[in-house]
């Protein structure tokens, strides 16, 4: 066990944990942060997306130890208001839900990072989430929708591959 | 009342969309049962054969394990489906790696994991295993009778007739590799005893009622002592259809072991990847014949799919595949013969399609082929050949007036400026020798429903109610995956009664609460249990016209309101139930494969480009078009949705997915590090595009929709690689050093006739 302190979702973290764990086991078994999901254990589909330090990473990959200090954000600790909730809701951009929250995750260190994003920058900027069911097109649309949200005086967004 | 008119055929939000999106939903990983055990299984290893022996490791304290086998199953040791062959769990005899034999609990996930490696299975390995079809037919060590699980044809005309009037016949070999479907969520149950002694399983599942029927006979218990149930489900494709009555059936043995308590047994990525079942491989050979102006005389198809060690479902992937074989089009003279063959993999299975996929890869690809050797144009082979309002399809069912199969090619030729780019990048092929770009189609159709009788046979039953307080529930075990049926459903009973979306919901699909309104597949669920619901909808609607006062038409949601206060004060409970009542016009004889196996079709043009870079022989996919005809669409953004979606579940199993088979015969690459599936970086613009003609025989004239985007892509990508490489390519997946051999096999004239052989008279 080890003496830990961190950042969770805007809220200080402070006791004795496992520090050989997975960020992934912490986050879900002993936070019941469960929006963090388990696709693959390898580091390969992003369905368990954190932001340490504002950097996208994959959480079956990172044992607790690791975040000593850190600050965290998971999926549970997205703001409400936050403009890529309303945007993946309705733009399509959720099917079986399973990649989302990892999705959301993905696409807020870009938009933090570039708030106004091309078409490009979004696709590769999410090619470490997996998706089986969307084809990532509404997905596209959702960032771009909420770069916009987010960006009032902005121009409107252009949809990734628009659709009749 | 406003705005109601439009909840079917309008873009709602999915009910669950929010939820999804936060992350709050709970799939059934995510569900806490405190002091519930950790579940495993011990699987064997050999391509078939007996387990001798089970040596347990003597250095661990087994009493603080549940162990179960074979010998613990309190009723048939069975998977029920359609041939009774298959066990829950090995007891000796086994034909496949990876099956079941040994179950383990324990309290604490490592000691779970030790145990695992503890348990030894001393197998006596099959020394004959078959792993593909050809050597299968030969049935030297047969696993089955014959080693074919279904052999069927269906026979049109007189094939040698055809065979006589053609004036040129093409003849190719087709191949298509196994699939895995590649839900992001893995398979998983838990299973406990409630305390009225219920056993309970819930999970991750598309068919409650499969799972229902094995567990029935496993545990030897009444339906009412046993409940299935439903969780978010993160994707099935078809691979959660008939899996997840085994791990139902595992969960079930291991908490009844375990005197009731909740055991989790959810498996990880790799368990999943070895286990579970495949899109089933395939090799089709087939002939075409034509006069020379491309009007067909002969379609003659063998077509084999490879369907694992047990049957499963093989019989009904097969006959959906020898189905839509010949295609969506007019040919007197037509043979399929289709074989289900058993081999020494673990048995493949449903996944979106169906069967269908691997034979409309094979018929347009040599569509394709044929077109090169009549020197015609591959659109002009197909525009002579659709089926028209009038026609006989191959089975024998006369085409209506209400298709226009036409039309659909029409406006994807538009809005791919399909001739304008054939004839660029014939061009820029001559003056290009490092890049070639290529464009390709494919036209296709997709039943929808189950085949033939299947519906008849299902009898399903939905019901809807409404309470006091005007809100309707839809009762049917039709389960949301992903693919929006929640959301679809509910606009088609809010349509048919004229309300607002808010007002209905589905219950939970739970095997003690709701109907059985049939599996989850087959692109069934909107067309057939749509039109169930909306049949209960309006019975529902009428009695409270006739019995609370409810106007014929025009009220308002606070009329609807008062009336269902009206009704439930006066009557109790306003529950209305429905039932499957099939089409005056589906005749179907199983036997001869002659009738009219589907009540509608969807009709599809598919348009692939490509580039190839001659350096590295990577096929980039950089634009594609879809364009199909589904009668109705209920929710544009769903349905576009379902399209674009499988458009890119197509676009792996063409140019990146290969299932690579270990010794044993089960899956070697059975991790998402090396099986790779397309990224957002692989994904070009999908354009899809929906026609609606009337007819279809789900609600508002909607047909079946989610299957028909995995069958065209494939061959539309290949058909663009041959036409800008000039090759023979017939088999998917088309990896980069496949792309290497058919270029050295049609030598650098391949290359440099630039435009492929197709383009030389256009």
């Amino acid at each position: 066990m080890m003496q830990m302190a961190f950042s969770l979702n805007g809220r200080r973290v402070d006791g004795e944990f496992d520090p050989a764990q997975r960020l992934l086991d912490f986050l879900r078994i002993e936070r019941g942060l469960t929006g963090t999901k388990e696709g693959c254990g390898e580091g390969e589909c992003g369905a368990c997306a954190v932001l340490i330090d504002g950097t996208l990473v994959n959480s079956c990959l990172v044992l607790l130890g690791q975040v000593q200090g850190r600050v965290l954000l998971s999926i549970e600790g997205i703001a409400t208001d936050d403009p890529l909730l309303e945007s993946f809701a309705s733009s399509g951009a959720t099917q079986c839900g399973i990649c989302t929250p990892g999705m959301v995750i993905a696409a807020r260190a870009l938009l933090d990072r570039i708030p106004d994003p091309t078409l490009d920058q979004v696709r590769e900027a999410l090619a470490g989430n997996l998706c089986r069911c969307t084809g990532y097109t509404r997905i596209y649309d959702a960032v771009l929708n909420a770069s916009a949200m987010a960006l009032p005086a902005a121009a409107p967004p252009v949809g990734a591959g628009g659709s009749a | 009342m406003d705005g109601s008119g439009k909840v079917l055929g309008a873009s709602v939000r999915r009910k669950d969309a929010l939820e999804k999106v936060t992350g709050a939903v709970r799939y059934v990983d995510d569900i806490v049962y405190p002091g519930a055990w950790h579940g495993g299984t011990v699987r064997t290893h050999a391509p078939g054969g007996v387990v001798e022996q089970i040596e347990f490791d003597p250095s661990i304290d087994w009493s603080q394990y549940v162990v179960v086998t074979a010998a613990d199953v309190p009723g048939d040791n069975l998977i029920r489906l359609i041939d009774p062959d298959q066990p829950a769990l090995v007891d000796r005899v086994f034909r496949h790696a990876a099956e079941p034999v040994v179950l383990l609990a324990h309290a604490d996930r490592l000691a779970l994991a030790r145990g695992l490696a503890g348990v030894r299975l001393v197998e006596a390995a099959n020394p004959h295993p078959v792993f593909d079809i050809d050597p299968a037919l030969e049935a030297v060590h047969p696993i089955c009778p014959a080693n074919v699980y279904r052999d069927y044809r269906m026979v049109k005309g007189d094939p040698a007739a055809g065979e006589a009037d053609a004036e040129v016949l093409f003849e190719g070999r087709f191949e298509t590799g196994a699939q895995e479907h590649v839900y992001i969520e893995p398979q998983g149950m838990i299973a406990h005893v409630d305390a009225d002694g219920v056993l309970v399983i819930e999970g991750s599942m598309q068919c409650p009622f499969y799972v229902l029927d094995t567990l029935l006979g496993l545990t030897a218990r009444s339906s009412d002592r046993l409940r299935i149930v439903h969780r978010t489900t993160g994707g099935g494709f078809g691979g959660k259809e008939e899996y997840p009555s085994h791990i139902a059936a595992h969960a079930a043995l291991l908490t009844l072991k375990a005197g009731g308590r909740p055991v989790r047994l959810i498996y990880d990525r790799a368990e999943d990847m070895l286990a579970t079942p495949k899109r089933h491989p395939s090799r089709s050979i087939v002939r075409l014949g034509a006069k020379r102006d491309g009007t067909l005389t002969l379609i003659d198809f063998d077509f084999a799919i490879d369907g694992g060690a047990y049957a499963t479902l093989s019989p009904v992937v097969l006959s959906r595949g020898l189905i839509h074989a010949p295609g969506p089009y007019r040919c007197e003279h037509v043979r399929v013969r289709g074989r289900a063959v058993a081999t020494n993999h673990p048995p493949n299975g449903a996944f979106r399609g169906f069967g269908a996929p691997q034979a409309i890869f094979a018929m347009e690809v040599a569509l394709d082929g044929l077109a090169g050797d009549l020197g015609i144009p591959p659109l002009e082979l197909r525009r002579r050949n659709m089926l028209c309002p009038g026609d006989v399809s191959a089975p024998g069912q006369r085409m209506d007036a209400s298709m226009d199969f036409h039309r659909v090619l029409d406006e994807a030729l538009e809005r791919s400026d399909y001739l304008r780019r054939r004839e660029d990048f014939s061009r820029w092929n001559i003056d290009n020798q490092s890049v070639k770009k290529g464009i390709g189609l494919a036209t296709f159709y997709h039943g929808a429903g189950f085949t033939g009788g299947g519906e008849v046979y299902l009898a399903s039953r939905a019901a809807v109610r409404a309470n006091a307080l005007g809100q309707v529930e839809i009762l049917a075990s039709s389960s949301e995956m992903g693919q929006g049926s929640s959301t679809t459903l509910c606009q088609i009973v809010a349509q048919a009664l004229e309300l607002p979306i808010e007002r209905v919901t589905q219950a939970a699909v739970d095997t003690h609460a709701v109907l059985n309104s049939g599996p989850t597949v087959a692109s069934r669920t909107c067309m057939v249990v749509g039109r169930i619901l909306e049949d209960a909808a309006r019975e529902l609607r009428a009695r409270l016209v006739s019995a609370a006062g409810l106007p014929d038409n025009g009220y308002s949601a606070q009329a609807f309101t008062d009336a269902c206060a009206r009704y439930t004060a006066a009557h109790g409970e306003l529950r209305v139930e429905s039932r499957y009542e099939p089409p005056p016009d589906v005749n179907w004889d199983d036997k001869t494969f002659r009738g009219s196996p589907y009540a509608s079709y969807a009709w599809a043009c598919y348009i692939a480009e490509v580039e190839i870079d001659l350096r590295t022989w990577e096929v980039n996919l950089t634009d594609f078009t879809a364009v199909q005809e589904i009668g109705k669409v209920v929710n544009p953004v769903i349905a576009a949705g379902q399209v674009e979606g499988g458009v890119v579940q197509a676009l792996g199993y063409a140019l990146m997915e290969k299932v690579v088979w270990g010794e044993g015969g089960a899956m070697a690459n059975n991790r998402f590090t090396n099986y790779i599936i397309p990224t957002s970086a692989d994904t070009p613009p999908i354009r899809v595009f929906f026609q609606e003609q009337p007819g279809g025989s789900g609600p508002a004239g909607a047909k079946g929709l989610g299957e028909l985007p995995m069958d065209g892509p494939a061959p539309a990508i290949v058909n663009a690689i041959n036409f800008a490489l000039g090759t023979d390519i017939h088999a998917i997946p088309v990896l980069p050093e496949d792309v290497m051999l058919a270029l050295e096999a049609v030598g650098t004239s391949g290359i440099q006739g630039a435009r492929g052989r197709q383009g030389a008279t256009r």
